[in-house]
């Protein structure tokens, strides 16, 4: 995949947004050295990309978190280093936003700096499984909520349709009518198809651009 | 919703809520069970129903109250340190006989504790939960899948029995995602002579109301309602149990506990340890039965919690302390890992528990 200086990751909670995020910035340093990944989710305290620290620090991915995330502190705190993300030209940054409009309120103070370098990708990722994302007219209403209250619009899609665990070759095959659909809706392209490595070889040849995801641990 | 959805424990909760014809909702927000409010808010305006953030705890119990009062199906949700705060309202709904639904996706305490998972409100769910002889009847649900189907049994045993229904989940089942499928047959609710719906000049006044103004009708009306909670014992008890045919170590879990240990039961049985366990799916009414009866075979249980050992004490009366119960825990909003809860099979089958 080729990468502009920053990746933004959006999308509906629950549509995969964090996994999506980690899986790319391993994709990112593979290609260029200088990586960094920052969760900017005020909304969700449980399930952060603070959870694959270990990972991250092992491939020398620089990860860019508030102290709280993970902790007890339950509030919608940023990371300090946010404004290294604009500043520090010299790196490429995945960044990892929390959902909903309500989540993309944190990019309201770095929006003008984006846009005004202009070397951006604000991706939406949707998943047809998530109840209120079902069809694309419901996911293209959560997307402009998104825009309005970040302040950057949309550059593209990515289709991480999943049921979680039990996902199949087909539920993937099946998303694709409705990635496509709300391409059309929104006037925008489906950057990537991301599916579970474990499914990845059922479907390769059959859509484009796929791009392979290794599910983080969950509990229980 | 025929085909299956991702959903959280949460989401899925509170449309199974809507599924079963709740149409008010009323809660403050707390982690780990906020997204109920969340969903509700979403989803409520467009159904015609209510979404209410009230401005406390207590408000918003209260609120249920008023709602159950006219024969509606109503709910409120919360974690741990909210639900505390709701216990005078709870003992009120008992002393009213008012139906509701009561969620507690619990988190670490005492005190404001910690946003992780806990099950450590065990005592104040199963042995009242407020001041005054009250049941409420607890389910613990273990997988989002139950969080969903708990949610409508719960509203059928409230108005079945005029009791609160309260579900007792911890932030992990509220968290986490499974694929869920959402179909359900809803039977209508039961008539409601006693709801406060307006006399239309045509039957005398319902009055809804827990004081009682001469002892020898409180007493009176506290032994009508333990004779219902005996009809609860009688009929509504509901378990699971895993390879408990030739168990020779019972392990005792609920909810997210359950999901660990079975993990660690797979295992145990590939080492050739006769591991089972007995999952309580109501907390009350508790399943004794099962237990006593696995008493006769087990040399030994664990109870596995997130709790300093609190259902336990359950285990220990269902069994008539026959034989040795142990406790297996993490607290504070940690989880007992698979090999911790293998490790104390493996301890008690040292001990002769499986030769």
């Amino acid at each position: 995949m080729d990468y502009k200086r920053l990746t933004l990751i959006c999308g509906h909670y629950g549509s995969g947004k964090t996994n999506v995020a980690v899986n790319l910035a391993f994709d990112l340093k593979r290609q260029y050295n200088k990586t960094s990944i920052a969760d900017l989710d005020i909304v969700n305290p449980y399930f952060r990309t603070k959870d694959s620290t270990e990972e991250l620090e092992r491939a020398g991915i620089e990860l860019i978190c508030s102290d709280y995330a993970g902790t007890n502190v339950d509030i919608p705190a940023l990371p300090q280093q946010m404004y290294s993300i604009t500043d520090d030209r010299s790196k490429k940054v995945i960044l990892d936003i929390g959902g909903d409009d309500r989540g993309a309120l944190a990019l309201g103070r770095l929006a003008p700096a984006i846009l005004a370098e202009n070397d951006y990708e604000m991706l939406m990722v949707i998943n047809r499984f998530r109840p209120l994302t079902r069809d694309a007219r419901s996911t293209v209403e959560v997307m402009r909520e998104i825009e309005y209250a970040g302040g950057i619009p949309f550059t593209g899609l990515v289709n991480n349709s999943n049921l979680g665990e039990e996902t199949t070759a087909e539920d993937i095959l099946s998303s694709v009518a409705y990635a496509n659909e709300v391409s059309e809706l929104s006037s925008l392209p489906v950057k990537f198809t991301s599916v579970h490595d474990t499914v990845y070889a059922a479907v390769a040849g059959k859509i484009n651009n796929l791009f392979p995801l290794k599910l983080q641990p969950k509990i229980g | 919703m025929s085909e299956k959805v991702l959903m959280k424990g949460n989401e899925a909760l509170a449309e199974a809520a809507i599924i079963a014809g709740c149409r008010h909702y009323f809660g403050y927000p707390i982690t780990p069970q906020t997204e109920v409010a969340a969903y509700m808010a979403k989803r409520m305006p467009k159904i015609g129903g209510t979404f209410l953030q009230a401005e406390s705890e207590i408000a918003a119990i209260n609120m249920v109250y008023g709602v159950s009062s006219t024969g509606h199906r109503v709910m409120t949700s919360s974690s741990s340190p909210g639900i505390s705060l709701k216990g005078e309202g709870l003992s009120y709904l008992a002393g009213s006989d008012l139906p509701a639904l009561v969620i507690n996706v619990q988190r670490g305490g005492p005190g404001l504790g910690g946003i992780q998972p806990s099950q450590a409100d065990y005592f104040q769910a199963t042995k009242g939960g407020a001041h005054g002889d009250f049941h409420m009847i607890v389910l613990a649900p273990a997988s989002v899948q139950e969080m969903a189907d708990l949610t409508v049994k719960g509203f059928e045993l409230a108005d079945k029995y005029r009791m609160t229904s309260m579900i007792l989940a911890d932030g992990t089942m509220g968290q986490m995602m499974e694929p869920v499928s959402l179909e359900y047959d809803i039977k209508p609710a039961p008539e409601k002579p006693w709801a406060t719906t307006g006399t239309k000049m045509q039957r005398e006044h319902n009055i809804v109301n827990s004081l009682s103004l001469v002892p020898e009708e409180l007493e009176k009306f506290n032994i009508e309602r333990y004779k219902r909670y005996d009809e609860v014992e009688k009929n509504e008890v509901m378990y699971e149990e895993y390879m408990m045919d030739d168990a020779e170590i019972c392990i005792a879990a609920f909810g997210i506990a359950a999901r660990v240990s079975k993990n660690a039961i797979t295992e145990a049985r590939r080492q050739g340890i006769k591991a089972g366990m007995i999952r309580p799916i109501t907390l009350w009414p508790f399943p004794k039965t099962p237990f006593k009866k696995a008493a006769q075979s087990v040399k030994q249980f664990i109870s596995v919690e997130l709790s300093m050992g609190q259902m336990i004490e359950d285990v220990r009366l269902a069994t008539e302390c026959r034989v040795p119960v142990t406790l297996c825990n993490r607290v504070g909003g940690m989880i007992p890992s698979p090999e911790m809860v293998l490790e104390a099979i493996k301890e008690a089958a040292k001990n002769g528990g499986a030769r």
